[in-house]
């Protein structure tokens, strides 16, 4: 690692697959585990590649040697969201994937993550999305900078490396925007208001054939198969309840007053 | 009864609605006892007594130079402190931050956006969106929950004298340096995430917000944004409601000019009225409406907003 003495940057980006959005999502089985049968990329993690290349290209990218690792913990076809990372410019993947990983909560998970971090020799800079797009809880990356001792940088929707190895981010909150510094290594999670993703061109896609990806299992990681996947994991979902579809109500016609029928309705529901 | 530990991250002299939720959802689950985001002063130890708390634990020095690190070490010393059953947090991007690295710390489950918590600390929260309603619970440790605003109703709590105790949370690690903030301008209106009302705007509006304002100023309701308005530049992305946005569950959700997308459903289809205004009559918004317009939000919003400043006179 060697974010401040100007050699190769190692950069990891942590990405996952998830069920599409744009589709009705549902829990299913036993477990109440999310179906994931129509899943992509998430969305908010191309921010993350973004930035992670970013990183890198401000420092001369790939020629330089300095490398952008894309890993993704999930089943056989999870390896869809390190294949699209490699496509946009990452240099290698990473697919954490054993079947005792079903069912992993945040702390199961950010320690397969740190694990794994730790096994791969370390980075200058890992970055995550600002939340999966399925378990929206944005748990992992503050987790992991608990568990490897690492600043966090995270919620940013800017980030630099400077020359002296000092990461900088702006994190804005609806009453605030705030400035911050670390020195890497840090853990950094990106917002969706950073740069807007690239998409992957033909030669990124043909090139990205060519790239590979590590597959690793719990073992591979010293982890015990107890310590991962719902048997690891510090929270369980006991029941889950589909919400009562909403029906649609009255639509009117506006036809010169549908502003005071408007105010006619809060004042019937008692809303003014 | 078991001591439960709530993180008041502003410690105010008159503590906000939020808080006070915190506090009620606290009693109500056993014994209250608060651990302050900032140096303990007499005003806000005070307010903590007067919400219940019977005691107080807060950091020796200012932890706002720094980003989560010193406020989770805070937390979780101030659990074993007390030897806490459960640690309640607001659902902010901090509290979420923070609650994940208390979890950490104390080999506790953590549960975060909590719309209700059981007198056996089974929580119930939304997921996917809004799309299910599932029960959760800590299977390891204590729960450390953080709690989405607007969803227990503050109650009057009986008044204590706690006690205060300093906590010295210097030796946090390895934490990012607050250089520099800024603070945004203040709009006057409820926050959205908090708000009773919300008025929301679209592609619809054709790049002016001036309508989905008044008549959000006329209900005292908070302003929101589809995401093809912030998008387009025309509000900025605080204010946007969806999957990428802000979710919110307000009383009473109007939206202008919004067709309705999946998207925007995700951060709004919980409220509990809809109101939609919108020239297309096939929008999928108005499937979800209780109350639908079809017609233009440039003229309706205006309508609407002088006829309600015209009855309250």
């Amino acid at each position: 690692m060697s974010a401040a003495s100007g050699g190769p940057l190692k950069v990891l980006v942590l990405v996952k697959h998830v069920p599409d959005a744009q589709f009705e999502r549902h829990l299913t089985g036993a477990d109440h585990g999310i179906d994931r049968s129509e899943s992509i990329l998430s969305e908010l993690d191309e921010y993350a590649i973004e930035a992670a290349l970013q990183l890198v290209e401000a420092r001369g990218g790939v020629k330089a040697g300095h490398t952008v690792t894309a890993l993704t913990m999930g089943p056989e076809r999870a390896a869809a969201a390190v294949k699209k990372a490699l496509q946009m410019g990452a240099t290698d993947g990473v697919h954490i994937t054993d079947p005792a990983l079903a069912g992993s909560d945040a702390a199961a998970t950010s320690l397969v993550l740190a694990t794994a971090i730790t096994h791969l020799g370390g980075f200058d800079v890992v970055v995550t999305g600002m939340a999966s797009t399925d378990g929206e809880t944005s748990l992992v990356p503050a987790q992991l900078a608990e568990r490897l001792g690492l600043a966090q940088l995270t919620m940013v929707s800017s980030l630099a490396l400077g020359d002296d190895g000092v990461l900088t981010g702006r994190r804005d909150s609806d009453t605030t925007s705030t400035t911050l510094t670390a020195a890497a290594p840090a853990i950094v999670s990106v917002t969706d208001q950073g740069e807007e993703p690239r998409y992957p061109n033909f030669k990124g896609i043909m090139g990205a054939k060519k790239k590979k990806t590590v597959a690793l299992s719990v073992a591979d990681l010293g982890l015990d198969p107890s310590q991962v996947g719902a048997a690891g994991s510090w929270t369980r979902v006991e029941d889950a309840a589909p919400r009562p579809p909403r029906t649609a109500g009255t639509v009117i016609t506006d036809e010169g007053d549908a502003g005071v029928q408007l105010v006619d309705f809060l004042a019937g529901k008692k809303l003014l | 009864m078991a001591n439960i530990l709530v993180f008041i991250d502003t410690p105010a002299a008159r503590p906000g609605k939020a808080q006070r939720e915190l506090l009620t959802l606290a009693q109500r689950l056993g014994d209250p006892v608060v651990v302050l985001g900032a140096p303990a002063a007499d005003d806000t130890v005070a307010a903590a007594g007067q919400l219940g708390a019977a005691a107080v634990y807060a950091p020796a020095g200012p932890l706002d130079g720094t980003l989560i690190a010193g406020q989770a070490l805070l937390v979780a010393e101030a659990a074993r402190a007390c030897d806490a059953a459960a640690v309640l947090l607001p659902n902010t991007i901090d509290g979420k931050e923070i609650a994940a690295r208390v979890g950490i710390k104390l080999s506790s489950g953590v549960i975060t956006d909590a719309i209700d918590v059981s007198a056996d600390l089974a929580v119930t929260k939304q997921v996917l969106a809004g799309g299910y309603t599932v029960t959760a619970r800590a299977t390891q440790g204590i729960p450390v929950i953080t709690v989405k605003p607007n969803s227990i109703e503050p109650a009057e709590a009986s008044p204590a004298t706690p006690s205060s105790t300093t906590l010295d949370v210097s030796d946090h690690g390895p934490a990012a340096t607050v250089a520099d903030t800024a603070a945004k301008p203040a709009s006057g209106r409820p926050a959205l995430q908090d708000a009773r009302i919300v008025v929301s705007g679209g592609r619809g509006l054709d790049g002016d917000f001036t309508p989905v304002e008044e008549l959000a100023d006329a209900l005292g309701a908070a302003v929101g944004a589809s995401r093809a308005a912030t998008d387009a530049g025309w509000i900025e992305h605080a204010y946007q409601v969806g999957q990428t946005g802000k979710t919110i569950s307000p009383q009473l959700y109007i939206c202008a000019g919004i067709s309705g997308a999946i998207q925007h459903k995700a951060g709004m289809q919980t409220s509990q009225v809809i109101v939609a205004v919108n020239s297309d009559e096939d929008a999928p918004i108005f499937e979800i409406a209780d109350f639908g317009i079809v017609g233009d939000a440039r003229t309706v919003l205006p309508q609407a907003a002088a006829e309600i400043k015209r009855r309250q006179g």
